[in-house]
């Protein structure tokens, strides 16, 4: 498949808006979907660790 | 089954599946991106020009992998689920929610780009017929899976409770695979079988199972990613989890 140009190649044959309304979104989720994922596990390691002060300051304060 | 080499039934704990699981994304990531930038090469660069539908095709490279994706991913998380219900299993319900988001992404995906595909194709972005319809149900099963098990605040309840949802929709993926044949639909017929040559050009066939095997990688690498942050949201009250989030201070 050999395009005369670049601007051949965006024009999509006319279908531009289409073809590329298609692989824009595709290509936004599947880069979007592994940040969300990374903010899901940042999240859950936080509660862990402020769990774990709370825990160790009810320890004190029992002891205490 | 006298002494295994390995003991496979080992990763069904959260604590043992959780590095392996992060050992194993990356590769499964990487294998999409490999996978992906060939098949865009072919689809863009070295597919030709369709004598019906001219550039339009080309989102065949994109909209089938989704399509297929969705309905893959369902049955492997019921599949999952039935399993976690069966065996009470923590970490195949894990498994399973791991799952949903990214199938209903591909669902979602497999709709907005053929609606895209047929504007121009049928002159139209939507219609009623069996294939859209099922597909757009397909998408409302992942969306409820997830809703219902957000819903109940106990996770082994949840995941029952998702497990019997997953499974009744089974039947879903069947009508939208069989859809195209039973019914007279506006979508088209299967070019694509299991018992006979494909009835699309040999390059477009090769571009798209490419693009589908990188789609399928990176849902597994995603999932693994994703049921990660489960395990740590779900065994929080573990010790081992405790000191990793400590070792992570």
């Amino acid at each position: 498949m050999s395009w005369a140009s670049a601007t051949e190649f965006f024009a999509m044959g006319g279908y531009a808006p289409f073809v590329w309304g298609s692989f824009a979104v595709t290509a936004l989720c599947i880069l979007v979907e592994p940040l969300l994922i990374r903010a899901r596990r940042r999240r859950a390691l936080e509660a862990l660790k402020r769990a774990a002060v709370s825990a160790t300051r009810v320890k004190h304060e029992a002891a205490a | 089954m006298s002494r295994p080499i390995v003991n496979w039934f080992r990763f069904s704990s959260p604590q043992a599946f959780y590095p392996l699981a992060g050992t194993l994304a990356p590769w499964f990531a990487a294998a999409a991106a490999l996978l992906a930038a060939t098949g865009l090469y072919i689809a863009f660069f070295v597919a030709p020009t369709d004598f019906q539908q001219g550039e339009a095709y080309r989102i065949i490279f994109v909209h089938v992998p989704a399509s297929w994706m969705s309905m893959f991913i369902y049955v492997v998380m019921a599949g999952w689920a039935g399993l976690g219900l069966v065996l009470n299993s923590r970490l195949s319900g894990m498994m399973a929610s791991a799952l949903a988001p990214t199938g209903a992404m591909f669902a979602f995906l497999s709709l907005w780009t053929g609606a895209l595909w047929g504007r121009p194709t049928w002159g139209t972005y939507w219609v009623w017929d069996a294939r859209l319809t099922s597909e757009l149900i397909l998408l409302f099963l992942y969306l409820g899976f997830m809703a219902l098990q957000a819903a109940i605040d106990d996770a082994r309840r949840a995941d029952k409770a998702g497990a019997v949802l997953a499974l009744v929709g089974v039947v879903n993926i069947p009508i939208i695979y069989f859809s195209v044949q039973w019914w007279n639909t506006l979508h088209q017929g299967a070019s694509v079988s299991l018992t006979r040559a494909p009835t699309m050009a040999a390059i477009m066939f090769t571009g798209m199972i490419v693009m589908v095997f990188a789609f399928w990688m990176y849902a597994i690498a995603v999932s693994l990613a994703r049921v990660r942050a489960i395990i740590l949201e779900r065994e929080r009250h573990a010790g081992w989890v405790l000191e990793l989030a400590e070792g992570r201070a």
